[in-house]
């Protein structure tokens, strides 16, 4: 790493303003022409491309703009030139912030600096050196409009949130500010190799061309190369002592030259490309391509890199999208467990130039590419010529040729790799290495072949030598099914010798009188090489299918229990049983709660520091996987991969995987997608049937609070009707009313009035009680007081009625608010009173148990409908009851409020021989 | 403050309220020729209006534009006994024990009928007219004879404990008017007793039990539920 930092700083260069100003080559995105004829408007533009153009333009809103100035080697003046456009836009009105500009000490770069805000760097420890960065969470702080970032392709310390600057940009970018960067074309991911080539130079920091196709405006700064020369001369462009070499090599008038025109030609391509998108979306009728689609794939070998990028210019050419797969066969698999890191790089080099990328797990690596392709419509492959020499060609046909014989209608491209091997960091670390078979796998094949030999000695006797042979074989069968091919193939080997050494004639030798027993030898061996090849695909083979059916059966098993899952705490529960064992992982859920992101569910033996949260925070926030094994904040200590569904982001799934290798592994990536899905789905689906439940409980309480409204307004209005008729009849001096009749008129308004009058209180009462306003104040109480204040409040009512009251004798003094125990046998009473018959018997009756006063009331009445015992203590509970009988349903409700307030209970039964049994239970 | 009857020599009542619907009401509902009405409608014009008019009993609602009630009630008895009969919606317990624990004399939880109200104003025009107690109280068949400490149910005598003698003496006394536990507790066993409500229920079961025909309806003692007790004056 420290090596590419090195590298960055050494072309590193800064020009003086003049010469840079004449060669400006500036060229708009956004721009469009806006006429459009109305001849045209009858050829509709088709809609793909005007569904491009809406991705383009929904990916642009509220996203800042990006603006490149692209040079073709340090020093043509990209700094200066971003610095002058910057001030442009401060006189403008805009506000601009230099987040990471470096002027390296050049006076015409600092006088444009000036006036300008420049934002403290910050400073990053790495190997004991302070290192300056851009400070990103300063730039998104502060939040500019326009925020100016020097080198597009630097890459960050390690430890920094992003692995590269571009990363941070896109960040800034997300957060709607506009980014104004430099960078050289020999940075961008697609020319890397062509550089390389012209040069002679490796660049190591490269940027994805996405971000050059996304850009809105890209700014060409061009100055003749000898001009460049001659600032190199006069010392004006900044190259670092210790570099001067290296600087040497890379300027020379060829390479800049070469270097310039691909400048030139990336930029003219983009402008081809706007004009393209322009004619489209305006349906300009013009030869339009036939949409291609490319596939290449990688192998983790050193050349695949070559051939993905050969691939992305290939697709550029061709206006074409483009997919590398990868293709993991079972031996590949055992082969490729230290070349993972490579693949992982070869994928991602890949997504980087804007391919779609795919993993699959088959046998044959031609049979899955050609299914691949013929499934998404690939019109071209494109393979490497085969280096292997002749000879392997003929006992195992290359790759190249069985995708050729299998391809139909797919052209195949097959594109020459030699040269010099791309070399990555990645490979360097991680030499490629075969699969050793341990020793004793060799030892075994020679104790085999020993036995054998021993066997047929033993046998010698009975046996011609041919049939010897046999003995052999078996030694060979057994080793290829239990020892692996090279120590199979050994046995075959060996075995051919010990045959011809111990029991062919002339024995003890190597020499072989009878010629016949060539060909007895060469059948030997080959059956051998055969069967152990033969034995060794079938156990290929069943290790993929055993590998597949146990990622299969551990989705089965999430699904299953996800399925079945209710609400969030079972399927963390599913997660948590499920994943953990399959990837031999430490996992946490994390939902956004408010501002924050809360741990749901977490594994055993894990914790989560504030840094980890804080990665979490940023994966969530970002819609992006960040944390070990990605591109960003990859110190953390687990992965963090969001979970999202199609309207909504859930939450974030963390991570911990057993080895640091297995982060890259694509087997253990491809069961992680998987899981993530179905954890978002089951995760969407409680969160919908939460939302639905909701929905429905306020639904019910909608309906139960009109048909309230219904029945108060109901029970508000009747008595007014009787109160104002019976008014306006005896106010009317039209009608005469005799005394008799205006008494009888009075009578009837004023038991309404009343009627009104306790409906009222009612209402009262039940909304005291129910905001929880009514406080019980408790004290001791006499019960026949109690008993006696109720009757006293009904004496009217009670005129004529015979009501028995028995009383336990001894009756203690009971805790209770007297008040609203009396408003209960109020209720109780009147309840009676209105519906049992007038010449029938009420009953009030106190005693006392253990723990207990029981209060029990029984009338003569109808009783309830055995089904309604428990409604009645609802509110707005009525019997149907006979004519001119009329409550508001809410007396047995409040009652049951009160009781309940003092920790009681009420209960209502029918009497046998009919009639009505309430008891209240009080605790003493 | 208006004046609304110009005959002097009749009991001189004075309403307030700030309801005009209620005044109205009150006004014709007492207009029958036997009281002197005067009005008024906020605390302050009240406070005024019983010094320059003397009321003989004061008709007051609780919820007034400028002063609470209670505030009226308590500036009232800073200097004056006249009886005040409380009319309110508040129609919780603890409103009415605040009033009459202030020194108002009876409440009225609105909405009430004409009858009740008139019934409670004689009561008391009758108490405040009473130039010097009786010194013998007689109703339907009890009589208690306060000069010589003797209780007579249907002319027999009954024996009472000396605590129960002075609770009947304090009942008969304010006959018609409502005390409160506080009150009653207060007098009878002294401030020590305020919160032992239980020794006063007590020994009104004990009373009632002794002059009641049936304890569980009593005619005399009648429970004022959560407020106190009420002696009655006539039936």
């Amino acid at each position: 790493m420290r090596s590419l930092l090195l590298f960055k700083r050494l072309y590193k260069a800064e020009i003086s303003r003049q010469e840079s100003k004449d060669a400006a080559f500036q060229y708009k995105g956004d721009e469009q022409p806006i006429a459009m004829s109305l001849a045209q408007e009858e050829m509709r533009p088709s809609p793909e491309a005007m569904l491009r153009v809406a991705q383009a333009e929904e990916q642009g809103g509220g996203r800042g703009k990006l603006k490149i100035f692209l040079g073709y080697a340090a020093g043509v003046g990209k700094t200066y030139t971003m610095l002058e456009a910057a001030r442009q836009q401060q006189q403008a009105g805009r506000a601009v912030v230099a987040a990471y500009v470096e002027s390296h000490g050049r006076t015409e770069t600092d006088a444009l600096l000036e006036g300008l805000e420049i934002l403290p760097k910050a400073r990053r420890e790495y190997q004991g050196v302070l290192l300056p960065e851009l400070d990103i969470d300063a730039a998104l702080v502060r939040r500019p409009q326009i925020i100016l970032v020097d080198e597009l392709a630097h890459t960050n310390v390690p430890g920094s949130r992003h692995e590269k600057r571009w990363q941070d940009i896109e960040e800034i970018l997300a957060a709607g500010i506009d980014v104004y960067t430099t960078v050289n074309v020999q940075h961008f991911e697609s020319l890397n190799d062509i550089v390389t080539q012209i040069t002679g130079i490796a660049v190591r920091e490269t940027v994805p061309d996405s971000i050059l196709d996304r850009a809105s405006e890209v700014k060409l700064v061009d100055i003749p190369p000898e001009e460049l020369l001659q600032r190199l001369r006069q010392g004006k462009v900044y190259v670092p002592e210790q570099a001067a070499w290296a600087a040497q090599k890379f300027f020379r008038p060829g390479n800049l030259i070469a270097l310039r025109e691909l400048s030139l030609r990336r930029t003219a391509a983009r402008v081809d490309d706007e004009m393209r998108t322009y004619m489209e979306t305006r349906a300009i009728p013009g030869p339009w391509p036939v949409t291609e689609r490319l596939l290449v794939c990688a192998s983790g070998s050193p050349y695949s890199e070559k051939l993905i990028r050969t691939t992305r210019r290939l697709a550029d050419e061709l206006k074409a999208q483009w997919v590398t797969v990868y293709i993991e066969t079972p031996s590949l698999a055992r082969q490729q467990q230290e070349n993972r890191e490579r693949i992982w790089h070869d994928l991602r080099l890949a997504e980087s130039l804007g391919a779609e990328v795919a993993t699959i797990t088959a046998t044959s690596v031609a049979e899955a590419v050609i299914e691949y392709a013929v499934r998404h419509n690939v019109t071209r492959i494109v393979v490497g010529k085969p280096a292997k020499s002749r000879w392997r060609e003929i006992l195992r046909p290359p790759i190249v040729d069985q995708i050729i014989r299998l391809s139909g209608a797919i052209h195949v491209h097959v594109v020459s790799i030699n040269g010099t091997p791309a070399t990555t960091p990645v490979s360097r670390l991680h030499k490629k290495t075969r699969p050793v078979a341990s020793w004793f796998e060799y030892l075994g094949s020679l104790i085999l072949v020993t036995a054998a030999t021993l066997l047929s000695s033993l046998v010698m006797p009975f046996l011609s030598p041919t049939n010897m042979v046999m003995i052999y074989l078996l030694a060979v069968v057994v080793a290829a099914v239990r020892l692996s091919i090279k120590p199979a193939m050994l046995t075959a080997a060996l075995g051919v010798l010990a045959f011809d050494f111990f029991f062919v004639a002339p024995r003890w030798t190597f020499t072989v009188n009878d010629t016949e027993y060539i060909f007895t030898f060469l059948g030997l061996f080959s059956v051998g090489v055969v069967i152990s090849t033969l034995v060794t695909k079938a156990k290929d083979r069943s290790e993929a299918l055993r590998e597949r059916e146990l990622q299969t059966e551990s989705l089965y098993y999430l699904s299953r229990d996800l399925a079945a899952a209710v609400d969030m705490e079972s399927v963390m529960t599913a997660v948590m049983k499920n994943i953990s064992a399959t990837l031999d992982a430490q996992l946490a859920i994390l939902v956004p709660h408010g501002e924050q992101m809360e741990i749901s569910a977490i594994s055993k033996d894990l914790t989560l520091d504030n840094k980890e949260l804080a990665v979490a925070d940023w994966s969530f926030r970002n819609h992006r996987q960040a944390g070990v094994g990605t591109e960003t904040l990859s110190s953390a200590q687990l992965l963090y991969v969001p979970l999202q569904s199609t309207a909504s982001f859930l939450g974030v799934l963390a991570v911990k995987l057993e080895k640091i290798s297995d982060y890259r592994s694509p087997h253990h990536r491809r069961l992680l997608d998987a899981f993530v899905t179905q954890i978002s789905l089951a995760m969407e689906r409680v969160h919908l049937a939460q939302q639905a439940e909701q929905a429905q409980v306020l639904q019910a309480r909608e309906s139960l609070e009109r048909a309230l409204l219904n029945s108060i307004s109901h029970d508000l209005r009747t008595p007014l009707v009787s109160i104002i008729g019976a008014l306006s009849s005896l106010r009317d001096e039209n009608l005469q009313i005799n005394d008799r009749r205006s008494h009888d008129l009075l009578d009837g308004a004023w038991d309404e009035a009343e009627r009104l009058n306790r409906f009222v209180g009612n209402l009262l009462d039940m909304t005291r009680l129910e905001a929880g306003e009514l406080r019980i104040n408790k004290e001791p109480c006499d019960v026949q007081d109690l008993i006696g204040c109720s009757l006293a409040a009904l004496e009217q009512k009670l005129a004529g009625r015979d009501v028995s009251v028995k009383l336990e004798k001894g009756l203690p003094l009971v805790s209770m608010d007297m008040v609203l125990m009396t408003q209960v046998l109020v209720n109780l009473l009147d309840n009676a009173l209105k519906y049992s018959p007038a010449d029938s018997f009420i009953e009030l009756r106190a005693q006392t148990n253990a723990h207990y006063l029981i209060v029990e009331m029984l009338d003569r009445g109808p009783g309830v409908p055995e089904h309604d015992l428990q409604r009645v203590f609802d509110k707005f509970y009525r019997l149907p009851v006979p004519e001119g009988v009329n409550g508001t349903g809410l007396g047995l409700s409040i009652c049951k409020g009160i009781v309940e307030a003092h920790q009681g209970t009420i209960s209502a039964e029918n009497r046998s021989g009919g009639g009505l049994r309430i008891t209240i239970q009080l605790p003493l | 403050m208006k004046e609304t009857t110009k005959e002097t020599n009749l009991p001189r009542i004075l309403i307030v309220d700030d309801e005009p619907a209620i005044q109205r009401f009150l006004k014709t509902a007492l207009a029958n020729g036997e009281f002197a009405l005067f009005q008024a409608d906020n605390g302050h014009a009240a406070l005024s209006a019983t010094v320059t008019t003397k009321p003989d009993v004061i008709l007051l609602d609780l919820g007034l534009p400028d002063l609470d009630g209670v505030e009226v009630i308590k500036r009232i008895r800073q200097w004056s006994q006249v009886p005040i009969i409380v009319l309110s919606v508040r129609d919780r317990e603890a409103d009415k024990v605040h009033a009459l624990d202030a020194g108002a004399d009876d409440y009225l939880t609105k909405p009430f009928g004409v009858g009740e109200l008139l019934a409670r104003i004689r009561v008391m025009l009758r108490r405040s007219l009473q130039q010097a107690p009786e010194p013998v109280y007689r109703i339907d068949e009890l009589e208690v004879d306060l000069a010589r400490r003797l209780v007579l149910l249907r002319n027999e005598p009954i024996s009472l404990t000396p605590t129960e003698y002075e609770l009947l003496r304090l009942l008969v006394t304010n006959a018609g008017k409502v005390l409160t536990h506080r009150q009653i507790l207060k007098q009878i066993w002294g401030a020590v007793y305020l919160e032992q409500p239980h020794v006063l229920r007590v020994n009104i079961s004990n009373l009632r039990h002794k002059i009641e025909k049936d304890a569980s309806r009593p005619r005399y003692i009648l429970t004022e539920s959560g407020v106190g007790y009420r002696f009655r004056s006539e039936f």
